[in-house]
């Protein structure tokens, strides 16, 4: 699941100061699953915005809404009427819900209120951490299901490094080090010899270089075209 | 250098135990110090390696301050991080420093950059040491970039170094883990600075029960302490060393400390020297203690320095 947290009121305040009436749009995704954009998340910040600008003398009107995705087009446009007579749209999803926003209502000023942070698991009821790097080249197999891009510091692909000590990484000792992780599972697993084979560079073009990655299962593919959001 | 050998590894090659000292480039762009610690060092040691950054901090640049004691006549070995580098900065440095003279390498992961100046920078970390070892392996033997496309030129052919850590964990991949190194195409082997000497030799047994040592020359890291305080502090602050609690206690003890922290080390390199098996050399990390390097390299016996060709 996409992890994002909520950018402090204050700097949301910031962006929307020369406005009067902002829609707020939350999302029933991944943001209503980690408590930061969903239904309730939406309404508190929309007040606290409203207190806010209550107490500066220059009141604010909001309207608020939750998309059940903004990652997909069909969500988005069910919000044509509400978007109509704000002067800035406010979106509580990651950051690809302010960027088809932005794609849909071109004249409309689009601000984000959150800080997308990573690919994570719950942990407990409230904690999150994260566990892929999404590289788009997947080296689990090779490594005891531990994934070595994210949850190594150094990223590192024949670990554990010299800074590895008593199962935690060099970094800090409340992170643990995931080649000592890896190590421990593959000994479980009698596999350890793997650890001896030489692990070549990773193919990084498949993690963030040549534009946008896609993906396509021709299949499926319908007539609502993903283009159009930009 | 005009022979584009490395000296270095004549002198391990020959079978004599090697000296080499460490020295951390300035954090400004003059190389008055550098030129100064060369000096320092004189004809006490065989080569110095120069850091990379280290512990991220910005300084001037491993390859710059090579080239500057190079000139003042000491061989460097010069550190190169996958920190900071990706491939592409990586290779293009190391034809520079091997045009430059810089015949000795010594590939390492490098400490993450929340330890340094500028804790908020990027890294990189594109290739890892062991893939950085094999590729630069790669250049000097198959005559191939990274890429595997060809030179059409001088290859540069270093003398490939790599670290090791009996200190970290797991300590029984410690030595699967230099072993990697080695068949990755490290030369040579620097160990992590040794206080613990029990774990070292258990280290270097394993080590020689593999015949290691007859495949790279390992040199042992020893590191002179000032005072109980910088024991302590590498006791509890540094990541992936061990000192056991004697030693800080005798430090704590001792009328002179500085007098107290030599004697120590020179303890460790004669144990090191008469007990331990498959050890090649020595390289002296005297942290903020450049000074004490001489008196160590004579006063164990290391003294004077073979002279090759
Ligand atoms: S290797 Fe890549 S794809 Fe696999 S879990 Fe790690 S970051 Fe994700
Ligand atoms: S200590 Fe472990 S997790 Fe941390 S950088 Fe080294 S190998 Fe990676």
């Amino acid at each position: 699941m996409i992890i994002a947290e909520q950018k402090p009121v204050a700097e949301i305040a910031g962006y929307i100061e020369s406005c009067n009436k902002v829609l707020l749009v939350g999302c029933g995704g991944c943001v209503t699953v980690c408590l930061t954009g969903g239904e309730k998340e939406t309404e508190i910040l929309a007040s606290a915005l409203r207190i806010k600008r209550r107490q500066e003398g220059k009141p604010l009107e909001t309207v608020t809404c939750v998309a059940t995705r903004q990652c997909e087009p069909e969500y988005i446009d069910a919000l044509d009427s509400a978007v109509r007579d704000v002067d800035a749209i406010i979106s509580l999803a990651c950051g690809i819900g302010p960027q088809y926003l932005a794609g849909r209502y071109k004249d409309k000023y689009v601000v984000s209120a959150m800080n997308t942070r990573f690919a994570g698991g719950a942990k407990r009821h409230g904690f999150w951490e994260e566990y892929c790097g999404l590289c788009g080249d997947c080296v689990l197999n090779l490594t005891g299901g531990i994934c070595p891009v994210i949850r190594c510091a150094k990223s590192i692909l024949n670990g554990p490094c010299g800074g590895s000590q008593n199962g935690k990484c060099e970094i800090n000792r409340d992170v643990d080090c995931a080649w000592q992780l890896i190590h421990d599972r593959l000994k479980i697993l009698g596999r350890l010899d793997t650890l001896k084979e030489i692990v070549p560079p990773k193919d990084w073009s498949r993690s963030r270089d040549g534009g946008p990655r896609k993906m396509v299962i021709e299949d499926v593919m319908s007539g609502s075209n993903p283009e159009k959001a930009n | 250098m005009e022979s584009g050998k490395s000296k270095l590894k004549q002198i391990l090659k020959s079978g004599r135990l090697a000296v080499t000292a460490e020295i951390s480039p300035p954090k400004h762009a003059s190389a008055e110090m550098i030129v100064q610690q060369t000096r320092l060092l004189g004809d006490y040691v065989d080569a110095a390696n120069i850091t990379d950054c280290q512990t991220a901090v910005v300084r001037m640049s491993s390859i710059g301050a090579g080239v500057h004691i190079l000139r003042e006549g000491i061989e460097p070995v010069v550190q190169m991080t996958c920190r900071d580098r990706n491939r592409i900065a990586i290779q293009s440095d190391l034809l520079g420093a091997y045009s430059l003279g810089i015949r000795n390498l010594l590939c390492l992961s490098g400490d993450h950059q929340m330890f340094g100046n500028h804790p908020t920078a990027k890294n990189v970390y594109d290739v890892d040491s062991i893939q950085l070892i094999r590729l630069v392996r790669r250049m000097k033997d198959e005559k191939l970039f990274f890429s595997g496309e060809a030179f059409n030129g001088q290859e540069p052919r270093f003398f490939v170094g790599a670290v090791a850590n009996p200190f970290a964990d797991p300590f029984e991949y410690r030595v699967d883990r230099l072993e990697k190194k080695i068949n990755a195409g490290a030369e040579f082997i620097q160990t992590q600075t040794i206080y613990d000497l029990e774990r070292f030799t258990r280290f270097m047994e394993m080590c020689v029960a593999r015949g290691l040592h007859e495949r790279a020359y390992i040199l042992a890291g020893v590191t002179p302490l000032k005072s109980w305080r910088a024991a302590r502090f590498l006791q509890t602050s540094v990541p992936g060393m061990i000192v056991p609690d004697d030693i800080v206690r005798r430090l704590k003890n001792a009328e002179n400390q500085q007098e107290e922290g030599k004697n120590i080390c020179l303890e460790q390199i004669k144990y090191i020297k008469e007990e331990v098996k498959g050890v090649s050399g020595f390289h002296i990390i005297a942290i903020s203690w450049p000074e004490v390097v001489p008196d160590i390299v004579k006063s164990s016996g290391l003294y004077p320095r073979p002279v090759i060709d």
